[in-house]
């Protein structure tokens, strides 16, 4: 787990120690580390049940709905404690955005579904609203396919487009970090594609971490990688590198398929 | 054991299609397919059923309360006129209560209702959730002579003694709704009908609704809750929206229960054939109108006038779920179309 060959080292936008989760009495995670560095995409990969999810779903406290799930350890974001218990979750996920394995828009029309994160927490006049939502929806590269029908259901698009309008509702709050898990997993090829590249486009910006089943995805998207196994973090290093030429033997047998 | 060797004669896969082509007797074949037949015919007759039994009791309505649509026209609507010596009948005042009555019912009982639904679905605590949902069906299942008699003999008395001159020392002066908390405590009346019904429709409402709410995705949930929003801004504009037919259809069902409700509101209703501003006053619905002269009515005119209101409360009942519909259909609208 050592990062030597991280060079030149990004800054790091989140910073894991010894983080232990528990769905109830149930240790779903155990002592992970680990660093996501900023404006990088970092991907985590490994079997079913693995605790790649739960890992990404301490980031935003998203935990906290459930009665029972808890997390122990230290999670600094920006030199802040998000595992605090005084820490406002609603702050930090209106910094931490999200992305989910099945499209979710909200049942509301498409300029609606991204204005509803804006609303929250800005007076926008009307004007600059409209601006906001065509930058959030060029930004997830949608903006062509919708302008228009920004006044229909957002059930109304195809799955691959309200994946996208689903990013583009995350981005549109202007979050530092943007969580996804498994976005691509109940889509088609092309939309997949299309949502990586889209990744790629948005690196520059934001701070991203991804939960994937796909190691191709990992492969193509990713500029570092962490390998899950029974909610440890066995191997966590440059993407290439794991690829490569992994440093554990586990991970390698997972890459190569002869495990998983 | 048996069952063990049974289990190892039958090579897997390999007899089932068999059996399902040729294996089965003709005749066996055929019963299969009459007894299809008349299944499918069975539930046909009971599906008309439901319509012939629906315009049987509005055919017998009209036909019942003929003589009195005959001797009294349209003005037996807005005649608040109920004399059964003079035998001038009209059903504006019993209308009015019923209206009224039910109206005061959903006014406190759906905000209730929401509460109650989106604590035990977003934030009750898992051991209070049993407890709260079996509470609230058994408050369903009390039968309505028992809220009747508690509204008269417990609701009532304190109604009057603590609550009503409050309100009207402190409602009645006000601008607009002033005149709504005026006249003497007197514990029943419609305010009371109002409330009780409150009371009889929450069950109804609310679990209907914690059962809508319940079948939301938790990811839907979830995403809204990502953006950074509260629990009340996931619920108002993601889990509402998306339970809306649900929701309306509980709403429409405790509405049905409040309309048509008989026992506990002639309890507590007062049945005076008045119209006036002030809830406080006593006044009558339809259904307990119905209920207290039905015994009495005595030549054809009276018995026609009260099978008239009844025709009117199946009416309004059915013009209540017809403007559901339609408001149902707006909000599809304003939600954004659909391709």
């Amino acid at each position: 787990m050592e990062n030597t060959a991280l060079a030149p080292p990004p800054a790091n936008k989140i910073r894991v120690s010894r983080l232990n989760f528990f769905y109830g009495s149930y240790q779903a995670l155990t002592d992970v580390d680990l660093n996501i560095a900023e404006k990088n995409i970092t991907a985590f990969i490994g079997p079913s049940g693995c605790g790649k999810s739960t890992l990404l779903r301490t980031f935003n406290r998203m935990y906290d709905l459930y009665p029972g799930h808890r997390a122990t350890g230290e999670i600094m974001l920006n030199d802040n404690n998000i595992l605090d218990p005084r820490q406002d979750v609603i702050a930090l996920r209106a910094k931490v955005g999200m992305v989910f394995q099945k499209p979710t828009p909200f049942p509301m029309s498409i300029y609606e579904n991204i204005a509803f994160g804006v609303k929250l927490y800005e007076r926008l006049s009307s004007g600059e609203m409209d601006e906001r939502v065509e930058w959030a929806l060029r930004k997830a590269a949608l903006w062509d396919e919708v302008k228009d029908k920004l006044r229909q259901s957002g059930l109304s698009l195809s799955g691959g487009q309200q994946q996208r309008l689903c990013i583009a509702r995350a981005v549109a709050v202007k979050p530092e970090v943007l969580l996804l898990d498994e976005p691509t997993s109940a889509l088609d090829p092309i939309s997949t594609a299309k949502i990586e590249e889209l990744l790629n486009e948005l690196k520059p910006d934001y701070t991203i971490a991804i939960v994937t089943h796909n190691m191709q995805q990992a492969a193509r998207v990713s500029d570092y990688t962490a390998y899950m196994y029974l909610g440890k973090l066995i191997e966590f290093d440059i993407t290439d590198k794991i690829f490569i030429n992994p440093g554990r033997k586990e991970t390698e047998d997972y890459i190569t398929g002869r495990f998983g | 054991m048996h069952a063990f060797d049974q289990t190892l004669e039958a090579p897997q896969g390999a007899p089932l299609p068999q059996r399902m082509s040729q294996g089965i007797p003709e005749t066996l074949l055929k019963r299969q397919h009459l007894y299809d037949l008349a299944f499918r015919g069975v539930t046909r007759i009971f599906a008309f059923l439901v319509l012939a039994l629906l315009l049987g009791i509005l055919i017998s309505l009209l036909i019942g309360s003929w003589p009195a649509i005959k001797a009294y026209g349209p003005g037996f609507l807005v005649s608040h006129e109920w004399n059964p010596v003079t035998e001038r009948f009209g059903a504006l005042v019993p209308i009015f209560g019923t209206l009224v009555t039910s109206f005061i019912a959903l006014l406190i009982g759906i905000p209730v209702s929401f509460g109650i639904a989106v604590f035990l679905t977003e934030l009750s605590p898992p051991w209070l959730r049993r407890p709260i949902g079996t509470a609230i069906e058994l408050l369903a299942a009390i039968p309505s002579i028992i809220y009747g008699m508690w509204g008269l003999f417990v609701f009532a008395p304190i109604f009057a003694d603590h609550v009503q001159p409050w309100m009207i020392d402190y409602l009645g002066p006000l601008w607009l709704i002033g005149p709504l908390f005026k006249g003497a405590p007197q514990g029943i009346g419609m305010l009371t009908a109002g409330i009780i019904l409150a009371i009889m429709v929450v069950p109804f409402i609310a679990s209907v609704m914690r059962d809508v709410f319940e079948v939301v995705p938790a990811m839907l949930k979830e995403s809204a809750y990502a953006v950074g929003a509260t629990t009340w801004e996931v619920v108002w504009n993601v889990v509402l929206p998306y339970t809306k037919i649900g929701v309306v259809g509980g709403v429409l069902l405790g509405l049905g229960r409040a309309l048509g409700e008989t026992m506990a509101v002639t309890f507590v209703i007062g049945n005076a054939q008045r119209l006036g501003t002030s809830l406080f006053a006593p006044g009558n619905s339809i259904a307990s109108a119905l209920a207290n002269e039905f015994t009495e009515a005595v030549g054809g005119l009276y018995t026609s006038a009260l099978i008239e209101l009844g025709l009117i409360l199946f009416l309004i009942t059915f013009v209540v779920l017809a403007l559901s519909k339609i408001l149902l259909l707006q909000l599809a609208k304003r939600e954004g179309t659909r391709t």
